[in-house]
């Protein structure tokens, strides 16, 4: 790891104020994956400005049809939340898949959306529940969050402060981890909400999280995993990799539908 | 069986410090004045060196130098070496291109050496590593040994033309084992590939070098399995220091699976930069350098014909296998697929001709040596797919085909160097078969295909040689060193005693199992006795552990000492007791004679020795006995083990619903320390066949499996609760009857869940690791 020098923010504005000083400094929440690649010495910021102290970015409410998670939330607390369990225990089944228990009890919400790590399993759920991101100066949709691989609508210094959502009426998760690191190879969030019906797919595009829009038709009128039966996903636009082709992937993205519908 | 003596479940002595955070690790040494090394690594698989600019690098804080190559060499420090000659079929010797500890001219794999920067901290020595600027001229780079041995391939060494190392045979004559190919009813042929491992010890290998010029003494603390041969091949061949004037310490290592057996540039580094710079060296590998550069395993391509006669016998085995050596030759690399693997070939079965050739071979990858199991893994798992596979095409039972052709009477001479002393096959097979209920098997497949998952049975009949090894044998082999062990037994003048062994435990739990060899022949507490290991000061000379050899021959040379510690004790104890010497027995911490009430206290005998005040006429003072044991033969562990799964048709994913393995590892000391090994073993035995795999892009040679992110370990919930037994036949060539059960699990587990799986899945073409992409790919295409 290079030398670098760590602040903790005690506030959203006092963040900002630290990560303004310096041109090379970054955010760090839960630390899971900037601090792996700072130890590789692939990431050398010159200072760390820490959000995991920051009362405002905690806590789970619910409350006026909307759930809200404040952004420095670990997947531990989503994982074992009651409000989540009871408003979307699909999002409560995702975070207990995150990782193992260290990580879930140091890597957060807003780190994971943030980072848009494309195996990450946060941001498939974003996508379904057609989640709002809340930053220090505006709200993102979800649809406009994401942008490709790594790539957020985030600006330079803008933090992620909570993410809210509807709960839904039905929702899913599936998810088929890779062998070696247990990230996403293929993960599916389905979700009937308000706004219709919404799936999620992480792991397996080739720019990152995305949604089906031809299983989202084919669940709008019948929500169920016989609906998918007949629905491809095309292979020319997912990863592959040592661990798994475009064709393998196309196969789990129809597979983890299936299961996360009926697990819905 | 007392509760501490031979055969008793001792928990772990040394598992207190180890579970506490408390064990001393390489890493953990400190010595006054101590330094960091750095190195500068090839990020090319093939490329010549044309400079060297270390200025900025020199002048980068905290930095006291930058040391390359070419000093090196001006210093005489020598080759690395392979300790093993092979001759070639035409009687030539292995083809050994020079392997320097830094590289001067030449790179040939990512992450071969090219500069050692010094500095006050690991932090400064690796930003001035970076800064090391040098100027490659990239060469075209080959990593798959097929391919490398194909024309007009990138050559690696000028001395290995066409990058071929040895072209060797063994066993029954080529000609002859076709005509009974030829002749034969019927004949199995397949394309066996062992896939390449990294080894990934939990402690990554570290060293410290420290040069003492008032004494022009070097001391090594290295993560070492043997801490003696280092220093001999350290002092004989890399000319570092004399042997008198070279201690190598190998303190608590976590663990080695044979990766911490050979000697490798950093620890030959670390001790020539102490004298250069004036400071001690330490030096740790971080995890991606260990995926780098420590010694990789397996990685073989072989063709197998099986032959049988009309009575399902087998008749002849023909084996051709291509071994990827990587960028050197490793320490033991070529012994690991000749004679730790051709050798083997027979199985548990009487097989009249086998003709094995095998092909070494360079690479631009890391070097590749001995990993737990080391060439029995490939020959177990070549062997086992066979007659897998010969079984269904015959269309007769797995069990029965192996049945047919187990060998029954012993000894056994195989076509192929090794005489089997004992075992009895069919036990092993009908206590695994019993163990897993294979009669029911049937309805618990139909049971899953209800719930939609493919379930598959199989089972894997594994011999192995440990004990390695008769000195003579393996000397007239080509081994440069014997295979003996030693041991020293020193009985305090208060009767508490210690045991020196060459014997090095990095995980294999020798504090206890020695201890209780002591405390079962004197009746005294397992507390009172200490093992004394890896460190060339305090015992004089050890071959190391490795091969399963530890139980076999470390403790057989302890038994020897200890032999000769209880004839002078109790020659003291009769002229003490006014008895016959032959009247007096040793138990319970006392010596006594024999139907009477007489007895002295174990300590008071020691105190006798050493007071001397009272010794039988012409006895020397003191009671401490030294051994070295050369063994006689190999031992010959072998078992069954049986995999059941169940496969996901629909992902591809694999779960392990019943392992059973049913082992005859003859005597055993410790049963949950053999469990433990047999437990540890099926471990990696799984995760060769199910997750792990070395890859290496094949146009640039860069390693894409360099992190936990893509190299799949085994997870505890990869793995179902192991059930394991035992049978034993005792080795009658050892003193204890004990034939090693360290690399077992490593051997017979991966071809049994191999044909688990292929069992599940109606589709035989499946290589390792079955990962889920290649298993649904396989159902389809069974579809």
């Amino acid at each position: 790891m290079y030398a670098t020098n760590y602040h903790r923010a005690s506030s959203v504005a006092d963040a900002l104020r630290l990560k303004g000083a310096s041109d090379e400094a970054k955010y760090v929440s839960g630390g899971m994956t900037l601090i792996p690649t700072m130890k590789q010495r692939l990431a050398a910021p010159s200072d760390l400005v820490d959000l995991r102290h920051i009362a405002e970015m905690k806590g789970i409410t619910v409350s006026g049809g909307r759930v809200r998670i404040g952004a420095g939330t670990t997947h531990a607390e989503v994982a074992q939340s009651a409000e989540i369990k009871a408003a979307c225990p699909a999002l409560a089944h995702l975070a207990s898949l995150i990782g193992d228990p260290q990580v879930r009890h140091m890597g957060t919400i807003g780190g994971s959306i943030a980072n848009n790590d494309p195996a990450a399993d946060y941001p498939s759920a974003m996508l379904a529940l057609a989640a709002t991101i809340v930053t220090d100066r505006r709200e993102i949709a979800a649809d406009d969050f994401f942008t490709g691989l790594f790539e957020t609508a985030l600006q330079d210094d803008e933090i992620v402060v909570a993410v809210t959502f509807a709960p839904p009426e039905r929702a899913g998760y599936s998810k088929f981890p890779n062998p070696a690191s247990r990230y996403a190879m293929t993960g599916v969030f389905v979700a009937k909400g308000p706004g219709g019906v919404r799936v999620g797919v992480t792991g397996a595009g080739a720019n990152g999280v995305f949604r089906h829009a031809a299983m989202e038709a084919a669940l709008t009128g019948n929500f169920s995993a016989q609906a998918l039966s007949g629905v491809t996903t095309d292979p020319s636009e997912l990863l592959s990799d040592i661990h798994g082709s475009a064709e393998y992937r196309a196969n789990l993205v129809n597979v983890m539908a299936r299961r996360a519908v009926a697990a819905a | 069986m007392g509760v501490e003596g031979i055969g008793a479940r001792v928990a772990r002595k040394e598992d207190k410090r180890f579970l506490t955070g408390k064990g001393r690790y390489t890493d953990d040494m400190v010595v006054p004045g101590m330094k960091y090394a750095a190195f500068v690594r090839s990020p090319h698989a093939h490329a010549r060196i044309r400079g060297i600019d270390s200025s900025a690098a020199e002048g980068m804080p905290g930095v006291i130098g930058v040391l390359n190559g070419k000093q090196m060499l001006d210093d005489g420090i020598g080759n690395l070496i392979c300790g093993w000659m092979i001759h070639s079929k035409d009687g030539s010797p292995m083809k050994m291109g020079a392997w320097r500890p830094i590289a001067h001219d030449t790179v040939r794999y990512v992450g071969d050496a090219v500069a050692v920067v010094v500095a006050d901290s690991v932090g400064e020595a690796r930003d001035a590593a970076e800064a090391v600027v040098v100027d490659y001229e990239e060469l075209p780079a080959v990593t798959d040994a097929v391919m490398a041995l194909e024309p007009a391939r990138p050559q690696l060494h000028p001395e290995a033309a066409g990058n071929l190392i040895y072209d060797w045979a063994l066993g029954t004559g080529e000609a002859e084992t076709d005509a009974a190919i030829a002749a034969a009813a019927h004949v199995t042929e397949m394309t066996i590939v062992n896939n390449r491992l990294a080894p990934n010890a939990m402690e990554p290998r570290a060293a410290l070098g420290v040069y003492d010029a008032a004494d022009d003494h070097y001391t090594c603390y290295t993560t070492s399995q043997n801490p003696h041969v280092a220093r001999l091949v350290m002092s004989a061949f890399y000319n570092v220091a004399p042997e008198n004037k070279l201690r190598v310490i190998a303190p608590d290592v976590g663990g080695g699976f044979g990766s911490k057996i050979f000697i490798y540039p950093e620890e030959i580094v670390c001790l020539w930069a102490s004298k250069r710079t004036g400071v001690p060296v330490k030096w740790t590998s971080d995890r991606t350098e260990a995926f780098l550069t420590d010694a990789h395993g397996r990685d073989h391509h072989s063709t197998v014909k099986m032959a049988f006669d009309a009575d399902n016998r087998i008749t002849a085995l023909k084996v051709d296998t291509i071994a990827n050596f990587g960028a050197y030759m490793s320490l033991f690399s070529s012994a690991v697929p000749t004679y730790l693997y051709a050798t083997l070939l027979s199985g548990q079965y009487d097989i009249p001709a086998i003709h094995a050739n095998v092909r070494a071979v360079y690479t631009n990858t890391a070097p590749v040596d001995a990993y737990r199991g080391a060439g029995r893994p490939e020959a177990t798992f070549l062997l086992e797919r066979t007659m897998e596979t010969a079984a269904r095409e015959l269309g007769i039972s797995p069990a029965e085909l192996r049945r047919k052709n187990f060998i029954r009477s012993f000894p056994h001479q195989t076509p192929v160097i090794m005489n089997y002393d004992a075992g009895d096959y069919e036990a092993s097979l009908e206590a695994a078969m019993r163990e897993a209920d294979w009669a029911g098997f049937g309805a618990r497949k139909a049971e899953a295909e209800r719930r939609g998952k493919k379930r598959g049975i199989g089972m894997s009949c594994y011999i192995e040689a440990c004990g390695i090894a008769p000195s003579a044998a393996v000397g007239s082999l080509g081994a440069g060193v014997g295979l003996w062990e030693s041991a020293e037994v020193r009985v305090n003048a208060v009767g508490t005693i210690e045991v020196l062994t060459g014997s090095h435990s990095h995980g294999q739990g020798h504090e206890t199992t020695f201890a209780q060899l002591v405390a079962d022949r004197f009746g005294v507490p397992i507390d009172s006795v200490s093992i004394v290991h890896g460190d060339t000061d305090k015992v004089q000379m050890g071959m190391g552990t490795y091969g399963s050899r530890s139980g076999a021959v470390g403790m057989s040379a302890i038994v020897k000492a200890l032999d000769k510690v209880e004839a002078k004790a109790k020659k003291i104890a009769a002229h003490l007791m006014e008895a016959d010497e032959g009247d007096i027995v040793i138990e319970n911490g006392e010596a006594k004679v024999a139907g009477t009430d007489k007895t002295v206290p174990w300590f008071q005998v020691a105190l006798a020795a050493y007071t001397a005040h009272n010794l039988p006429a012409g006895m020397e003072p003191g009671l401490k006995e030294g051994a070295f044991y050369d063994p006689s033969n190999f031992t010959f562990p072998a078992g069954c083990y049986i995999c059941e799964v169940e496969v996901d048709p629909e992902t591809g994913k694999t779960g392990i619903v019943q392992f059973v393995a049913a082992d005859d590892f003859g005597n055993i000391i410790n049963p949950m320390i053999v469990e433990g090994q047999v437990h540890g073993g099926i471990a990696q035995g799984i995760g060769q066949a199910l997750l792990e795999g070395v890859h290496y892009d094949p146009q640039t040679g860069q390693l894409l499996t360099a992190s936990y992110m893509d190299y799949a370990m085994p997870r505890a919930h990869d793995l179902p609760s192991f059930k394991v037994s035992h049978q034993n036949t005792p080795c009658p060539n050892n003193p204890l009857g004990i034939k090693g059960c360290g690399e077992a699990g490593a051997i017979g587990s991966p071809p049994a869940l191999i044909n688990a799986i292929t069992d599940a899945i109606g589709n035989n073409d499946l290589t390792m690791p079955a990962t889920p992409q290649k298993v649904w790919a396989a159902v389809n295409a069974a579809q």
